[in-house]
């Protein structure tokens, strides 16, 4: 047999020496749903030589009307035990990508789409880091409830000891270590049972990878409890939604190219186009970071997550923030994105974001001034004298702004950019046709 | 549901007691151990039971004797793995036991432990004993010192084929394998190429770059910010009381384990 690469004589080593007996292979749809078969260990070598074969016909974004015979083929570099499974059946899983039977890149593959844009920073010489604040709810799981039940009344870093919530925090964080995906901080966010987990920043595709197994995890951990996690951006009406901002840094090398010591605000020219770029594309990629009917409900003025695009240094209503970090911590320099919801493709926010902001690096954009006052104070008619421009209000007008977007056309490749767009106005037109109990409740006796 | 959450060290037996005999009804236990020719130490003479009790939480199986004539009438076919010396109240004894052994044995490693009061008394050739250990003995501090002085046997000159062993460490390379605490680590392929390339190298200073350019040889996404991540991630991964084995220099690297020997 020919030389096996190292990663995968790993991968085969490790299936049977720890008596391996189901290898999970995961991907990514286009809406950022992800999707596994599993396979036995007489299959994996075959996997990687040849790829797994699977009908695309019924998964989001990979469809087409003629050919629907795909390929995953299997990232050893990403085989993870899975801390779920027991000494008796243990089991694995790797991500994959998706490719035609000819083994080239599927256009509907967002963990491609990735790759493809961190290639090329790659080949300028740049990793892109990115560490997001992953923030849920957990409900009682009553299927039944016209509005979910919060299982605590906690708020922003309360400790709350005894209640469950808290333990199954504290349960996944361990089994979230166990996997390789560290955690930097975790407390009680602001409203009812929601809770907030912090990843500690790495490269954009191991990230993605991260923030589909966090989801999972979070969702399965509960479900053993019989509780319902969510990372529905806005589940209460009354208190504040999920979000997930997201932090991002670009190195050379060893070096941030964020950072320079010499600026007061420790910011870089490459930073400041940067968030320039972040800016003037912002309205574009909303669709993508914040892509549900119910996104647009968390986006609203007086709540903490943005609704105009501004930028400050610690203002939490601006867009793009950029936490202050103590002198000499040239590192730690980096911007906040803090728009996306945590209902997002992670694979398609990143890749995104990071097109959005090198654009604004080479076309050398202008930043705007800072906006450090409470927006939520000024009129409408105030901040438009301002140049300050409002995010879109609704799923429709972020479509509608992406629909004529080059930028987001080119970063997600017309495959991805047409499905998406015809998806999501389906979407939009479904909720349309809907009456809600607000309308019911205003209007019914009244008209 | 079916599943049940494995908490790593839940179900570890006792620690690294079975290293005379692989814990039963652990595949990986039994394929690692098979590569581990385990042979007993040699413990002279009948030792305090403070050091007694800290050599068999060690878990290296071990023989005493109480005269050269008991030795040779005991010595394991393969020999021994290396030789316990416990100097209690008389250095000479023990030093005349050292010198008639090795004239047998030259290839034998020997530890003496020793009172601080007779560590004066130590002298002779560098070769007479590896290494010392001052009593009272600490139960790490000796395991940690009989694994540095009881390698496992070079059975065929292949360097990378060896078992790594470190503290409560040990590394397969034949089947990619590592345990600490006779736990196995949940390693991706990265994680574990560079733990092998720490545990290969105790004491020594690495910077990101060689690190880097060692341990992954080719272009990665995260540049040499991937290797904080991944050693954040191994720490993680090696647990709370482990986690100290990788220490940060910093503004200059990583170090596994201890920057000096004693």
């Amino acid at each position: 047999m020919a030389a096996v690469e190292p990663h995968v004589d790993y991968v085969l080593q490790t299936v049977s020496e720890r008596d391996v007996r189901l290898i999970r292979l995961w991907f990514t749809d286009v809406l950022g749903q992800l999707k596994s078969f599993a396979i036995t260990p007489a299959e994996l070598e075959n996997a990687f030589a040849d790829g797994m074969g699977f009908d695309g016909s019924a998964i989001d974004g990979f469809s087409r009307t003629v050919e629907n015979d795909l390929l995953v083929q299997p990232d050893a570099s990403t085989f993870e035990l899975l801390p779920w499974t027991d000494r008796h059946s243990t089991e694995a899983r790797m991500f994959c990508d998706v490719t035609e039977l000819d083994g080239t890149p599927h256009p509907g593959d967002p963990r491609q789409v990735l790759r493809r844009h961190l290639d090329t920073a790659s080949e300028r010489g740049l990793s892109f880091l990115v560490g997001p604040e992953m923030e849920f709810f957990y409900f009682a799981d009553d299927s039944d409830a016209a509005v979910p039940t919060p299982l605590d009344q906690g708020s922003y870093f309360d400790l709350t000891t005894s209640d469950i919530t808290s333990e199954l925090r504290k349960r996944t964080i361990q089994a979230l270590e166990v996997m390789g995906i560290p955690v930097e901080y975790s407390f009680h966010e602001d409203s009812p049972s929601q809770h907030e987990i912090d990843l500690r920043h790495t490269d954009a595709l191991s990230m993605a990878d991260n923030v589909m197994t966090f989801r999972l995890m979070v969702r399965e951990i509960a479900l053993e409890a019989g509780v319902l996690a969510t990372f529905m951006p806005k589940p209460l009406p009354e208190v504040q939604g999920s979000g997930m901002h997201i932090h991002l840094s670009l190195f050379d090398d060893d070096r941030n190219v964020f950072a320079d010591p010499a600026d007061p605000l420790q910011l870089s020219g490459t930073a400041r186009s940067f968030v320039a770029g972040l800016l003037r594309h912002a309205a574009e990629i909303t669709a993508v970071t914040n892509q549900l009917v119910n996104s647009y409900k968390r986006l609203v003025t007086g709540s903490e997550a943005p609704s105009f695009v501004t930028w400050a240094r610690s203002n939490r209503s601006a867009l793009v923030r950029v936490p202050p970090t103590r002198p000499g911590r040239e590192e730690s320099v980096r911007l906040e994105y803090r728009s996306p919801d945590p209902a997002c493709n992670p694979y398609l926010t990143f890749s995104l974001l990071l097109a959005a902001g090198l654009r604004g690096v080479d076309e050398g954009y202008e930043l705007p001034t800072r906006t450090d006052d409470d927006l939520s104070l000024s009129s409408a008619a105030e901040l438009t004298a301002r140049g300050i421009a409002p995010l879109p209000q609704s799923l429709a007008e972020a479509l509608d702004v992406m629909e004529s977007s080059e930028l987001v056309r080119e970063a997600l490749g017309d495959h991805i950019f047409t499905w998406f767009l015809r998806n999501k106005w389906t979407e939009w037109s479904d909720y349309r046709a809907q009456v809600t109990p607000f309308e019911l409740e205003r209007y019914l006796q009244t008209w | 549901m079916a599943q049940t959450w494995h908490a790593p060290g839940t179900s570890t037996p006792s620690r690294r007691g079975g290293a005379a005999t692989a814990p039963g009804g652990n595949a990986f236990a039994d394929g690692l151990w098979e590569n581990l020719i385990v042979r007993p130490l040699l413990v002279f003479p009948d030792p305090p039971s403070d050091v007694a009790r800290a050599l068999e939480h060690t878990g290296h199986p071990f023989e005493i004797v109480d005269s050269l004539a008991a030795e040779r009438h005991r010595r394991p076919d393969d020999g021994w793995s290396g030789g316990v010396l416990v100097i209690d109240t008389t250095v000479d004894e023990v030093m005349v036991f050292a010198a008639n052994l090795r004239a047998d044995l030259p290839e034998i490693p020997l530890l003496i432990v020793t009172p601080e009061a007779c560590i004066d008394r130590l002298d002779g050739p560098p070769e007479s004993f590896a290494d010392f250990c001052v009593t009272p003995v600490r139960p790490v501090e000796l395991a940690l010192r009989l694994d540095r002085l009881v390698r496992p046997a070079r059975d065929d000159g292949d360097d990378t084929d060896e078992l790594i062993v470190y503290g409560p460490l040990m590394i397969n390379p034949v089947t990619y394998q590592a345990m600490i605490d006779t736990e196995p680590l949940d390693l991706t392929y990265m994680e574990y190429e560079l733990l092998k390339y720490f545990a290969q190298r105790p004491g020594r200073v690495c910077t990101r770059e060689v690190l880097l350019g060692q341990v992954w040889g080719y272009e990665y996404y995260g540049g040499a910010r991937t290797v904080d991540v991944h050693v954040r991630r191994l720490r993680a991964k090696l647990g709370e009381p482990h986690a100290g084995l990788i220490s940060t220099v910093r503004s200059v690297g990583y170090r596994f384990g201890k920057a000096h020997w004693g």
